[in-house]
């Protein structure tokens, strides 16, 4: 079992570098390069203007190298410019140069500064964080239970009204995706025009103070598209389960169908949806950034936004390494409560 | 607190001209019409039909769980007195289980996967009896014992996984057990087991059946199971019962056709394919929905007349001088049963001639990773075949005898080019191929070699047109120079496996299992094969379909003077077929020579126990009863020294314990007779004859 | 002139259909219970004698779902009919109904036609035994008819992209205010805040997803066929290494994905034309694989096959890679005939990028699974090579779970597009297409609530249609 952890984690690292290096990669085009160096310095700036701002700061060096350094594997460049002051990525202003720590990357904590927010990356990233980590909490808490027990409960007598009826709630949610949903929401619930103004339509204040009122939209917005995708898979599990011949077994043994499904059923039926849940993260994120954009809420999906439509190049690189660590991890958790959920491959 | 059903005296089980439907968007499908059966108690009764007749639905009708379109249209079905259909769900729970057991046909689906063993026992005593978890704890360990699984307690700590396929049959008559049921429904317990398996698990539950004094209602295909278990059976036919009685008035004094048929299509030790060929029974099984008016056995029987079988409704008749012994059959006294068979046209015996392939010393061994899912760590060497030698001649057949794991089917692949050989030759015609994998083979050596295969619903691509098919086999082979020449070399090759040409253009869905079996043969034939291995080719067939497609496979063979290896676990169909056999057991050859040799002794300790363990249907064959313990062990962990010597009831007359040591060396008896045994002449000479024909 | 009602002179009808809604919506509610309620019959009574399954008050609510279900589509129906009789004097469902009335004959047709055929259509056929199919394809095809008549300028009312005085964020059913002769009098569905007909930019945003979506997922086959094929067929390192560039992207936030890949700067870096060059190459190497593993031992027809498929194939690929003045710039501008504007190409690349992996594992799956059946291992005995055995033995026998997949990845697909559409990535600002409608239409949600909704029930109906027919197809593939 610890060999198996360990060889997911040594392919989760390769996927990240990969990864990272595919982010740093694009985000350190030429074009790119280029609007930073004119949002920076001025919008009128000649070419060779832009070329020797980039040099100074050593953007025009090959790009593995860069990413090397951004990661904190290779030093860190080091511009001496003509009259013998040296500048770089590791000096801050009114340091000198001397004292500068020769490695400044992820590794070391240096997330770099946010050209927008005018910031540490890190520090950003941190509180952004954390208030999305209150909405997916709540997002969970709303999404995982309801669409295990519409699943379970559709897929408990496959045919059924319930079956019917849950199914087609289920496929409703899952063709609406949170631009749609939300729009719907807001629309009805809070704008003037229906009159109905139960909730707010933006969840700013919910940052400071989340309470029903701003909140639940948000919240209910993400969590119905994830809720019909996993109440489907669980319905498909479960029914699939239900036909199974050691259901008819236990049925035959006498056992009475709600112990059925309890005892025999639910474990098996569940197995194939928290694999789901957990590889659904990746386009968790997606609903996060329609959403917070869409009502205003200045979490991590926000940034994101703010930071890749202003060429922001270190603010999202750090975005982008966060986010893809959370995937990886999901996932890891996700093989790893497989194994442990399902005894047929479990080590003995 | 027990909570059974009043004493009743009168039969345990009384069914009553049941008949049951399904029901479709369409229309209403009869299963099961006007059947009658009734197991007195400590009775066991054989119900015996080939797949489709329905018997499964009457044991999944007394059990009242027909699903949502199955319905009981008729009839009732009397537990103890009782009609089940009257029961409320919550006196049909405490039924189920506790009075009425089931045993299902694959073990490994029927326990619940997530679930210890342990709680999968003890959940039957704590529903039915309200015991407490300590008391069923002690019962599930005494019922474990008693279905004499090793280390009872570990078993109970297991999920089922971790038991082999005969283990966790055991504990699914286990948990059936449990609860002491006054009927026990086994419905085809075996079918999934190896015959020595099998033969052990048989034994066990006619010991428990006799122990616990329960009543068995027995479902199975094979009429030698039948017989070695059951007191009376019913034979059924296209959902009706068509004859019923004890084993011996229905065996030796039976009166319906379709019972003789039957009979007739099963290789029994007399019968040779050259002197007294299988009558198989001719035509098809009908559908559901397409049975013919009067008999539905009518069509196919030999004593039809038209004008009075197929007219409206034949009831049950008792036959006048035996115990409740009954037929639906109109011209039952008309019919001299005692008429000796129309024997089919007698062959010739085919000469073999030249040596065509010949296997020296053939190993091939794989490496596997010791664990599947997680990758990496040791590797272990599976020793799939052994030094395998051998010779094959134009027009022999040369069958191929072993349990799962002996290796056949690696032996098939590196024969096909599919696998190379880790060591030894394989000569074709002088040539040595071993070493040439398939895309490096020539045409002709291609073609030379085919294979038939075993599941008949697998062996076409089902989303291509039959002739389509084989018009891409002959493309392959380079045969013929047009389109149009292929497509009639096509259709010549659909007379040959006797299909109507019509056939060329279905699809492989619209076809039977014989019917797509013979394409198989056609296809395998395309290219003018010299080799064929038809590996378990008619196992999955219905019995009355089996011998028409054997008896296909040798025409064509005696025509074409083709060389047959037919790998089976059958030994009756062996005997019947075969000129040589091979015995294979955990990839070794432990016995080799001619059909005569290998079936009389001195006979390999393994192929006297298979022997003994192949059910045979017929009343005066008396079999020495050999029950071989435990289970085939895995290839991937082999027992050291000889690789039976786990199993074998002779391995104490080897002095010093040589069979734990060593491998045996391959020795000849007589010419063309080898076995690979310690055991020494003397003790080889003492062996009886494990099956004898009883004198008249 | 009066600006329009919603139902005109047909409101009598209204009435009508709210109690026939309810009353479906009792119904449903009292089956549910039912059902939760009463246990499940067995045996039917034998003197009874009739061959009915089950019957009691479970049947009796089933019916009365399915009764009132038909009238509440027959009231439907009958507002559509008056509905295209009456056009503007039905309101404005009723020139709305008018409008479309292409779009009903097209689907009339249809439908009545593959009815008739329905026996000899295979599994498109059977989709007209299952209710939901029918209706999921009904859906389906309504939007893409409407796109296909909106984009010859059938069904709108009003250009698009013009903007009207004085009808800037109108409500629905405002008259125009200074009319031209041959000019429709009203906006239908109002006018968003730049005074566009939102009813003739929903029609035309049809157009935009019909166009974008199956050709996108038809491309993202191709690639997921083409790698998952031989990567479930060979396994081994081959598949490992695939299975991670798969498992690479799939880790990959789309939506970072897509604010990375779809920006000007890099179209400028013409790093989606080389995608388009590795991407768009599948379909040939798909279809060159294909013939050539079908003839091989027929060398003359199967040149013959090669030259009639593929050299067509071959120049549509190199027209569409090749833009004069980009980075991939090999033909001579005179034989480059198509020109895709860059910011749809990158959307298209990005949507095909994004889906393939995720065809790729189910391909991969389905041919672990099939490549163990008998049939498989005949044709390897044979000597088939193994691309014949992949394409020809495997693949059709993988068709149904894919083809389902095909229809639900449609939908994925069009919630993409929105998506791109949402964030402004992409499409160019006034495009009609519906993720810039709702995005633009939020703005001012609060207030005016026309121009974002019947966007987003576009779409959400286009997507529940095809998620509807996958469900169908399922449904009957199962039943073979």
């Amino acid at each position: 079992m610890g060999l198996f952890i360990l060889r997911r984690v040594g392919i989760m690292i390769l996927t990240a570098l990969c990864l990272t290096f595919v982010v740093f990669f694009m985000t350190n085009l030429y074009p790119n390069l280029e609007k930073l160096a004119k949002t920076q310095g001025n919008f009128r700036m000649s070419d060779e203007a832009v070329a020797s701002w980039l040099e100074k700061g050593g953007y025009l060096q090959s790009t593995p190298k860069k990413y090397l350094e951004w990661v904190g594997l290779a030093p860190s460049y080091q511009h001496q410019a003509e009259d013998g002051t040296i500048t770089g990525r590791c000096i801050t202003p009114g340091m000198d140069p001397k004292d500068a720590p020769r490695f400044c990357g992820i590794l070391q904590g240096y997330w770099g500064y946010s050209s927008v927010f005018k910031d540490e990356v890190s520090s950003i990233v941190a509180t952004r964080l954390s208030l999305t980590a209150i909405l997916m909490f709540w997002v969970m808490l709303v999404m995982v239970p309801s669409a295990l027990i519409l699943g379970v409960l559709a897929g408990m007598k496959e045919g059924s009204a319930t079956d019917r009826t849950l199914s087609t709630v289920a496929i409703t949610t899952t063709a609406t995706p949170e631009y749609v949903s939300g729009v719907l929401f807001i629309a009805i619930f809070s704008s003037s025009a229906v009159g109905l103004k139960w909730f707010k339509g933006t969840a700013t204040s919910a940052m400071d103070s989340p309470n029903l009122e701003n909140f639940l939209l948000p919240v209910l917005t993400i969590a119905l598209y994830g809720m019909g995708y996993i109440a489907r898979m669980t319905r498909a599990s479960m029914t699939e389960v239900m036909t199974a011949q050691y259901i008819r077994t236990a049925r035959l043994k006498g056992v009475s169908f709600p112990k059925i499904v309890l005892k025999h059923a639910l474990r098996n039926a569940l197995i194939a949806p928290f694999t789901v849940i957990m590889l659904q993260f990746p386009w968790l994120l997606n609903g996060v950034v329609i959403v917070e954009t869409l009502f205003n809420y200045k979490g991590f999906g926000w940034t994101l936004v703010q930071a890749a439509g202003n060429n922001d190049i270190e603010l999202l690189l750090g975005v982008s390494v966060v986010s893809v660590l959370v995937v990886l991890i999901t996932q890891l958790i996700s093989d790893i409560g497989y194994v442990f959920l399902n005894p047929r491959i479990r080590i003995t | 607190m027990m909570n059974k059903l009043s004493q009743h005296d009168g039969p345990v089980l009384e069914i009553d001209k049941l008949s049951i439907s399904f029901f479709t968007r369409l229309r209403e499908i009869p299963a099961v019409m006007d059947f009658s059966v009734s197991v007195q108690p400590g009775e066991a009764v054989g119900l015996v039909g080939e797949s489709g007749c329905g018997k499964s639905t009457v044991a999944l009708g007394v059990m009242q769980d027909l699903g949502k379109n199955g319905r009981i249209v008729g009839g009732s079905i009397k537990f103890k007195g009782r009609d089940l259909a009257q029961m409320s769900p919550e006196e049909l729970r405490d039924v189920r289980g506790n009075e009425i057991a089931m045993i299902y046909q694959e073990p490994m689906a029927s326990l619940n996967p997530a679930m210890k063993i342990g709680r999968q026992l003890m959940e039957v005593p704590m529903i039915h009896e309200g015991v407490s978890e300590k008391v069923a704890y002690a019962r599930a360990l005494e019922v474990v014992t008693d279905v004499r699984l090793p280390d009872p307690e570990r078993m109970l700590n297991s999920y089922p996984h971790q038991l082999s396929g005969g283990q966790q049959q055991r504990i699914v008559i286990a948990m059936a057990l449990m609860s002491k049921p006054s009927l026990l429904i086994l419905d085809e317990p075996t079918t999934a087991l190896d015959v020595t398996v099998e033969a052990a698990v048989v034994e066990l539950v006619r010991d428990l059946g006799k122990k616990y004094g329960t009543s068995m209602l027995f479902i199975s295909h094979n009429l030698g199971l039948i017989l070695e278990t059951c007191d009376r059976l019913c034979v059924m036919y296209s959902g009706e019962a068509v004859e019923r009685g004890s084993i011996a008035d229905v065996f030796d004094e039976m009166q319906h056709p379709y019972t003789q048929a039957l009979f007739r299509s099963i290789p029994l030790p007399g019968a040779d394919k050259n002197a007294h060929p299988l009558v198989a029974i001719p035509g098809n099984f009908p559908l559901p929905h397409e049975r013919p008016t009067g008999c539905n056995f009518g069509p196919r029987c030999d004593y039809f007349q038209s004008g009075r079988c197929d007219q409206g409704q034949i009831d049950m008749e008792d036959v006048a001088g035996n115990d409740r012994h009954a037929t639906r059959c109109l011209r039952y006294k008309e019919i001299d049963w005692a008429a000796p068979i129309v024997v089919g046209e007698q062959k010739e015996k085919t000469k073999p001639g030249e040596v065509v392939l010949k296997i020296d010393n053939l190993k091939k061994y794989y490496e596997v990773a010791a664990n599947a899912l997680f990758g990496g760590g040791t590797k272990k060497v599976v020793k799939a075949n052994e030094t395998l030698s051998f010779e094959a001649r134009e027009s022999e057949t040369l069958a191929i005898v072993g349990e799962s794991g002996c290796g056949k089917s690696t032996f098939a692949k590196v024969l096909m080019g599919l696998e190379t050989a880790t060591e030894g030759e394989i000569l074709l015609d002088g040539q040595n191929i071993e070493q040439t994998a398939i895309e490096a083979r020539d045409t002709r050596t291609v073609s030379d070699v085919q294979m038939v295969f075993q599941n008949p619903f697998d062996t076409l691509n089902p989303s291509m047109t039959v002739g389509r098919q084989i018009i891409r086999a002959l493309e392959i082979f380079d045969i013929g120079d047009s389109d149009q020449d292929r497509k009639q070399r096509m259709l010549e090759l659909l007379d040959l496996v006797k299909l109507p040409r019509a056939f060329a253009d279905r699809m492989p869905r619209q076809l039977s299992g014989g019917q797509k079996q013979r394409v198989g043969i056609a296809r395998a034939f395309s290219g003018g094969a010299r080799i064929v291995v038809a590996d378990e080719p008619v196992s999955a067939l219905d019995v009355s379909v089996q011998a028409a497609v054997t008896d296909l496979l040798m025409e064509i063979q005696r025509s074409e003077k083709t060389t047959l290896l037919f790998i089976s676990h059958d030994l009756s169909i062996v005997r019947y077929l075969s000129d040589r056999v091979m015995v294979m057991y955990l990839g070794h050859v432990v016995e080799l020579g001619d059909t005569d040799q290998v079936f009389s002794p001195p006979y390999h300790p393994y192929t006297e126990a298979l022997l003994s363990a192949v059910p045979i249907a017929d009343t005066s064959i008396e079999k020495e009863h050999i029950v071989l313990e435990g289970d085939i062990p895995s290839a991937m962990d082999p027992p050291s020294g000889c690789p039976f010597q786990t199993r074998c009831r002779w391995k104490s007359e080897v002095p010093g314990g040589l069979c734990d040591r060593e491998v045996p060396p391959t020795r000849s008896l007589e010419p063309g007779h080898q076995i690979k045994c310690h055991l020494s002449d003397e003790t080889l000479q003492r062996m009886q004859p494990v099956i004898k024909v009883a004198a008249e | 002139m009066d600006p329009l009602s919603w139902t005109g002179n047909i409101a009598f009808l209204d009435p009508l259909l709210f109690f026939a809604l309810g009353l479906l919506a009792l119904s449903v509610l009292v089956w549910i219970v039912l059902s939760a309620v009463l246990p499940e019959n067995r045996a039917i009574n034998v003197t009874g004698g009739s061959a009915s399954l089950s019957s009691g008050p479970l049947v009796l609510a089933a019916l009365a779902v399915k009764a009132a279900f038909l009238a509440t589509s027959a009231l439907v129906a009958v507002y559509l009919l008056l509905g295209i009789v009456m056009g503007t004097g039905a309101g404005i469902i009723g020139a709305m109904a008018q409008r479309l009335l292409p779009v009903w004959i097209a689907l009339v047709l249809l439908f009545t036609l593959s009815i008739l055929f329905k026996r000899k259509l295979g599994l498109y056929g059977k989709l007209f035994d299952s209710p939901i199919g029918m209706i999921g394809f009904a859906l389906v095809m309504f939007w893409v008819f409407t796109g296909f008549f909106g984009a010859v300028d059938m069904i709108i009312t009003h250009d698009p992209l013009a903007q009207l005085s004085g009808l800037k964020n109108k409500v629905p059913g405002t008259p125009l205010r200074s009319p031209e002769d041959g000019d429709f009098l009203w906006y239908l569905l109002g006018g968003d805040n730049l005074a566009r007909d939102v009813f003739s930019r929903m029609v035309k945003g049809a157009w935009e997803v019909v166009k974008i979506a199956p050709l996108a997922t038809v491309f993202a086959f191709m690639v997921g066929i083409t790698l998952g094929l031989p990567a479930g067929y060979f396994g081994g390192k081959l598949d490992t290494f695939l299975s991670f560039l798969a498992n690479l992207i799939l880790a990959f936030p789309v939506i970072l994905l897509f604010y990375l890949l779809v920006t000007p700067e890099i179209v400028q870096t013409g790093l989606p034309q080389f995608m388009a060059v590795v991407l768009f190459a599948f379909p040939l190497i798909f279809f060159f694989v294909l013939i050539n593993a079908r003839y091989r031992t027929q060398p003359q027809k199967n040149y013959l096959w090669l030259a009639v498929v593929l050299l067509p194939m071959l120049a549509l690929y190199l027209m569409v890679v090749n833009a004069p003045g980009s980075k991939v710039d090999i033909l001579p501008t005179a034989l480059d005939r198509i020109d895709i504007p860059g910011g749809i190409l990158v959307v298209f690349v990005s949507v095909v990028f994004v889906n393939s992996p995720t065809v790729f594992r189910i391909v991969r799956g389905l041919t672990m699974d099939i490549k163990t059946r008998d049939y498989v291992a005949a044709a390897q005995t044979r000597g088939e090579r193994p691309w014949y055995i992949m394409l020809w033995e495997v693949l059709p026998n993988a068709r149904g779970p894919l083809i389902v997949d095909f229809c639900l990845r449609i939908g994925y697909t069009t919630i993409l597009l929105g998506t791109l559409g949402f964030f402004g990535l992409g499409l160019p600002p006034e495009s009609p297409d519906w993720g810039s409608t709702i995005n633009e239409g939020r703005k001012l949600l609060a207030i005016y609530l026309h121009p974002a909704l019947p966007p987003a029930f576009a779409l959400l109906s286009m997507v529940l249609g095809l998620n509807l027919l996958a469900d169908g197809l399922r449904e009957e593939s199962l039943k073979d």
